[in-house]
């Protein structure tokens, strides 16, 4: 991931539903911050959405960490999702259009990733993962 | 837990999502909608989306859920208020929202449902006091 900390980071425990609408309103508050347009906004707002109840789902529950990030030219926002769940043991599938191990609509994570600028996954069988995601005000 | 109300005009059932909503809360509004459907016979939902700034997947797929429950129910459901930015992301994120008919605001979704409904049930309908038709 590229850039600096803009900000201090916004720690939001995921344990519930409401934690998951917290994370939203954060990426909210931070995108505001990092002046992204109105649409780009949404598009970090939604991805974060997607990508808590991911952790609050798939992985039991973890946190996210908010952020603003500077990498001299553009602002941005950053979020940081991580739990110890069970990991993901298919990353390429889990990526794919339509796959869903949970009854979703399996958009989750590959939508995430396409509302986003920069997405990193981290993933281990066993010891969880953490999705790293920016977008950038253009 | 906070509800999302139901209101009831005329032939219609009205709803407004003012705040951002929990999962638990779009899946308690998917219960109380199909009872209310029972309970009034109501032929015509409108889920006004207004006050959404944004919807993701699950939203997405309660909505869709909702408007084959109405139909299942004999009711024809219209999502309308939609924000642009969050049509752009719904297309991006790969949401088609299958099976919901859209409107852009609440007098256009009143507008299409009493276009649809039946003859009988059409005065009911007509409180929208759009502009009338003059034939020249």
């Amino acid at each position: 991931m590229t850039g600096s900390e803009g900000s201090d980071p916004q720690v939001q425990a995921i344990g519930s539903d409401a934690d998951v609408v917290r994370v939203r309103q954060l990426v909210r508050t931070a995108a505001v911050a990092a002046k992204l347009s109105l649409v780009d906004q949404t598009k970090v707002v939604t991805a974060a959405s997607e990508l808590a109840r991911n952790t609050l789902v798939y992985g039991g529950g973890g946190e996210a960490v908010v952020s603003t990030v500077d990498n001299g030219v553009r602002r941005g926002v950053r979020v940081v999702l991580s739990d110890s769940g069970p990991g993901i043991a298919d990353l390429d599938l889990a990526l794919t259009d339509g796959y869903t191990s949970g009854g979703g609509l399996g958009l989750g994570l590959s939508g995430a990733r396409r509302l986003v600028d920069e997405f990193e996954l981290d993933t281990a069988v066993g010891s969880g993962t953490t999705v790293a995601v920016v977008k950038w005000a253009r | 837990m906070e509800r999302v109300p139901i209101l009831k005009i005329g032939a219609v059932l009205l709803v407004s999502i003012q705040v951002d909503m929990q999962d638990q809360m779009a899946l308690q509004l998917q219960e109380d909608l199909g009872q209310r459907i029972v309970d009034t016979g109501c032929k015509g939902v409108i889920i006004d989306i207004t006050g959404l700034d944004i919807v993701d997947s699950f939203v997405g797929r309660t909505l869709s859920t909702i408007a084959s429950i109405s139909r299942v129910l004999d009711a024809e459901t219209i999502v309308v208020g939609m924000r642009p930015a969050v049509a752009i992301t719904l297309v991006e994120l790969g949401l088609s929202l299958n099976g919901i008919r859209t409107a852009l605001n609440v007098e256009r979704g009143l507008e299409l449902l009493a276009r649809n409904a039946e003859p009988d049930t059409l005065d009911d309908l007509d409180l929208i006091g759009g502009p009338e038709a003059t034939s020249s």
